[in-house]
């Protein structure tokens, strides 16, 4: 009891190191929002006509909307008429190598096992154009346009290919959708937009490409992946590095477009600023994820691993359209100190023998509170559906909360769906175990917490897998007991 | 939300009444919160799949209760079911009827609520947390309360029963009060007998108190008509040790909503909930239920089960609140369903909401059809492929019954659900 308390103090009392923040000059959008800002924001981006009435349309069904109230979480309003929404970095002042970094934060990358120049990257250092990195971004491009994949940042795509965006942008995720959908159709920034066409199988995780390559694309990014018919794309967002950020409100959207036979592996890690230990500060992430799998035989597959932000509120979700079509969904939410996190997942089944499978892994500690919010649905004519569905929370400390909010709403007779949950702790005798054969106490937490997590962990990209692993550790040092 | 027109009526119906005080404070309260919160919104989360008030503002045009009935000791008797041996409290639509019960008064005590001025009365059931209890409130007559004396182990099972039949689709409000003190034991029945086949809508509201060491076991039928719309709130306190048991068979109705509260107010508590919707036709059968673990070592076990044929609906939504205090506890909850037509609906929630570290909460859901490898392996040992349905449907259903303590209550359930298996599916 004792020795658990203490542990649990160490950990609770841990405060986020990791926050830097690097001074830039910006060209910014004055406070405040209305058409005139968005109109301002457009022309900035030079944007065709067409995407600045999608925008106004989207700002106007906005105004018309209330912010969301049901999610399991507290927190202050937020005053959005005194945000900036846009805010562009022009020159930067940046650290020149990395003897001018926080020794602290290098060791923090060092033992999350980034590379050098990844580490310089995520520090804002100009890398020599001689170096790797560089070298190997352009020769990931050269190997991508060769084979037609489209990977670019949302500003060029709707420059280059206003067609494709035309199309699929708001198809996925109207603007009408939810209230955060709704602001960020209205002033999103930037984001990626990726394209793999019909019979391609990208060959890489796009994800290494996008770490060393995209630039920070702001508060209100928008991501749009679309897959044509049988292909193939593993896609990965953030990294595991801590993320400092002054902009306290995150409202994303990703859309997901998978037609016949393709599939596409959507993977997040997320380290933002989780606020102090009494819980001041931190950012709110309201995200709207969701994809469809448009053809027959498709796949969408979620994972995500979730570990920072004051607040998180985001449903990736699949609506499974096709006949044969399957969705994922994988995921371990850890919040310590005030943390809240009220995540899950919706997988609407729509069309015939779809099948759908949540693991949603929330391990909470401290004062904070772990929600699992999901939904099934089998719609009338999706025959032969089926779902399986597991959540498990793990509790460290008596202060914390772990909430779980399944729906299972059923309409056709062939489904077969399966819910279940657990609540557990990590024993004293579990610990004890493992002191016994000479592992320390943090160690141990680390390896129950790893195999609690395993599941969800084994679908990321083998090199995230790695990483995340002792993000978690880290997470949680000194820490749970 | 919508609050409803009932100004005028309620004033009527308040000039009539006879002035009890703590009555007309519990009628005021219950006018208050009506006034400002009304009946529940189907756009509201506790009543998002169930639009009742929509329901009953098209089909009751009066909320006042409904006038009472000719009833006969010929009608109570036919109600009555094989090997039932007990005492019967008749209500008679929503109002006790002492001139048709039958009350021993061994080991308990029973008195009309007008009688018995409980401080407990309304103390139980909140009405703040669902409106029904506010409407039954403002509109019960005379319901019966129950005192079981302590450590009196009452032999013969309370039947309460209640006949129904409200001519021009009015309203039914009917309120029990059950008070076991410490260390008593109790059965109570209950069951309705819907005297026609027309619209009605009852408002039922049944509070209880398992003083420290009892124990008391609660079973239930609903099988109204097809027509009636139910709204029922069932909240249960439990003491030190005590333990609680219900038991519901949910077999037909228009329109079922039935709100079940367990709280578990001290240490070595447990309460269990079953229950069984065995829905065809339209039926609609809604049933939430709330277990709230507020001190350590109390356990909670609940396992609801269904089988939805035609265009029947059901709704389950399983709360389960360990609060900081409540270390160590074991709770446990379970809803399996089985779809049996196309047009059949099932939306469940099963909600798990946990402030402890150290305790064990699980809950599993799970909804499908009949297991075919099963049905199979029936068949080909002769058996016809409806009798091997019937035995697998009855053999889902029969984990559900075997709660029932009481044999011949059991038995008699039993009937009505072969009955049902047999002719329906």
């Amino acid at each position: 009891m004792s020795k658990d308390n203490q542990i649990l103090e160490e950990f609770t009392s841990k405060e986020y190191e990791h926050g830097w923040s690097v001074d830039m000059e910006v060209d910014e959008a004055p406070p405040g929002l209305n058409e005139e800002i968005i109109k301002w924001i457009s022309a900035k981006k030079e944007e065709p006509q067409w995407l600045l009435d999608w925008r106004l349309k989207a700002f106007k069904t906005w105004s018309e909307m209330t912010e969301p109230e049901w999610a399991n979480v507290t927190y202050p309003k937020i005053d959005l008429q005194a945000l900036r929404y846009y805010s562009a970095p022009k020159k930067s002042k940046k650290p020149k190598s990395l003897d001018e970094i926080d020794p602290e934060l290098l060791q923090i990358y060092e033992r999350l096992g980034i590379s050098l120049n990844e580490q310089k990257k995520l520090q804002g250092i100009a890398v020599d154009a001689v170096l790797d990195s560089v070298s190997v971004g352009t020769t990931f491009k050269e190997t991508l346009s060769k084979l037609g994949i489209i990977f670019c940042s949302f500003s060029e795509a709707v420059k280059e290919h206003p067609e494709l965006v035309k199309q699929y942008l708001g198809s996925v995720v109207p603007m009408t959708d939810n209230y955060y959908a709704a602001l960020n159709s209205a002033v999103f920034s930037d984001g990626s937009f990726c394209f793999i066409p019909a019979g391609v199988r990208c060959p890489m995780e796009l994800s290494t490409y996008f770490r060393i390559n995209a630039a920070n694309t702001g508060q209100f990014e928008r991501t749009l992946i679309v897959a044509e018919d049988s292909s193939y794309v593993s896609y990965l967002e953030g990294c595991t590095a801590p993320q400092r950020d002054e902009n306290q409100l995150h409202a994303a959207v990703v859309e997901i477009y998978a037609a016949k036979n393709a599939e596409v592996k959507y993977s997040t890690v997320q380290n933002w600023f989780p606020g102090d230990k009494n819980g001041k500060g931190g950012i709110y992430n309201f995200v709207t994820k969701r994809g469809i799998c448009a053809g027959d035989n498709s796949k969408i597959s979620w994972t995500q691993v979730e570990t920072g932000s004051a607040v998180t509120w985001k449903y990736p979700s699949c609506i499974l359209k096709g006949d044969n079509s399957v969705g994922e969904f994988y995921s371990v939410a850890v919040t310590n100190n005030y943390q809240q996190a009220d995540t899950g997942t919706k997988m609407i089944h729509i069309g015939k023998n779809t099948k759908s499978r949540i693991v949603s892994k929330g391990i909470s500690a401290g004062k904070s509170q772990n929600s699992y919010r999901g939904q099934v649905q089998v719609m009338k004519r999706a025959t032969n559906a089926r779902n399986f569905s597991q959540c498990d929370s793990l509790l460290m400390g008596d202060r914390c909360g772990a909430h779980t909010f399944p729906y299972i709403d059923i309409q056709n007779s062939s489904a077969k769906v399966e819910h279940e949950a657990t609540t557990s702790k990590i024993g004293e005798d579990q610990l004890f175990y493992c002191n016994q054969r000479g592992i320390s106490t943090e160690d141990a937490v680390a390896l129950i917490v790893n195999g609690y997590a395993k599941e969800v962990l084994n679908q990321l990209p083998m090199e995230f897998a790695v990483e995340a692993q002792k993000l978690l550790a880290l997470t949680l040092e000194g820490s749970v007991g | 939300m919508k609050t409803i027109q009932i100004n005028k009526a309620t004033e009527q119906f308040l000039q009539v009444q006879p002035s009890h005080t703590s009555f007309s404070e519990l009628r005021k309260a219950g006018l208050e919160i009506l006034e400002h919160v009304g009946l529940p919104h189907f756009k509201e989360e506790e009543y998002k799949f169930t639009a009742i008030s929509k329901k009953i503002e098209q089909q009751i045009k009066d909320y006042r209760p409904a006038t009472s009935l000719t009833l006969t000791a010929d009608q109570v008797d036919q109600a009555l079911f094989n090997g039932f041996e007990g005492d019967i409290v008749v209500f008679n639509n929503g109002k006790f009827e002492p001139s048709l019960s039958k009350v021993s008064n061994e080991g308990y005590t029973l008195s009309s609520l007008q009688e018995s001025s409980s401080s407990l009365l309304g103390s139980i059931a909140n009405a703040e947390a669902d409106p029904f209890v506010a409407l039954n409130n403002l509109f019960f007559e005379n319901g019966v309360s129950i005192k079981v004396l302590k450590g009196s182990q009452v032999q013969k099972p309370i039947f309460i029963l209640h006949f129904n039949q409200a001519q021009g689709g009015q309203a039914i409000h009917s309120r029990v009060l059950i008070e076991v003190e410490e260390q008593a034991e109790v059965t109570l029945l209950e069951n309705t007998i819907s005297l026609d086949q027309d619209v009605y809508f009852s408002n039922t509201v049944t509070e209880v108190k398992v003083g420290s060491n009892a124990h008391a076991h609660y079973y239930r039928l609903q099988n109204e008509n097809r027509q009636a719309i139910v709204a029922n709130n069932f909240v249960t306190d439990i003491h030190r040790s005590a333990t609680f048991t219900t038991v519901a068979t949910q077999l037909s109705g228009d329109m079922l909503r039935n709100n079940l509260s367990l709280n578990l107010l001290d240490a070595g508590c447990e309460g269990n909930m079953y229950g069984l919707y065995l829905l065809n036709g339209k039926t609609h059968v809604d049933n939430h239920t709330n277990v709230d673990h507020t001190k350590p070592h109390a356990d909670s076990n609940e396992l609801y089960k269904g089988i939805l044929a035609d265009s029947s609906r059901g709704v389950f939504n399983g709360k389960i609140f360990v609060r900081q205090d409540a270390q160590k506890t074991n709770a446990f909850q379970q809803n399996n369903n089985i779809l049996l037509s196309e047009d059949a609906i099932i939306n469940t929630k099963p909600q798990l909401e946990i402030w402890a570290d150290d305790v064990k909460c699980s809950h599993g859901c799970t909804t499908g059809q009949l297991d075919e490898e099963a049905l199979f392996y029936l068949q080909a040992r002769g058996i016809g492929k409806d009798q091997a349905r019937g035995l697998l449907l009855y053999a889902f259903a029969g984990e559900v019954l075997d709660h029932i303590a009481y044999e011949p209550f059991k038995a008699y359930c039993i009937e009505m659900v072969q009955e049902r298996l047999g002719t329906q599916f």
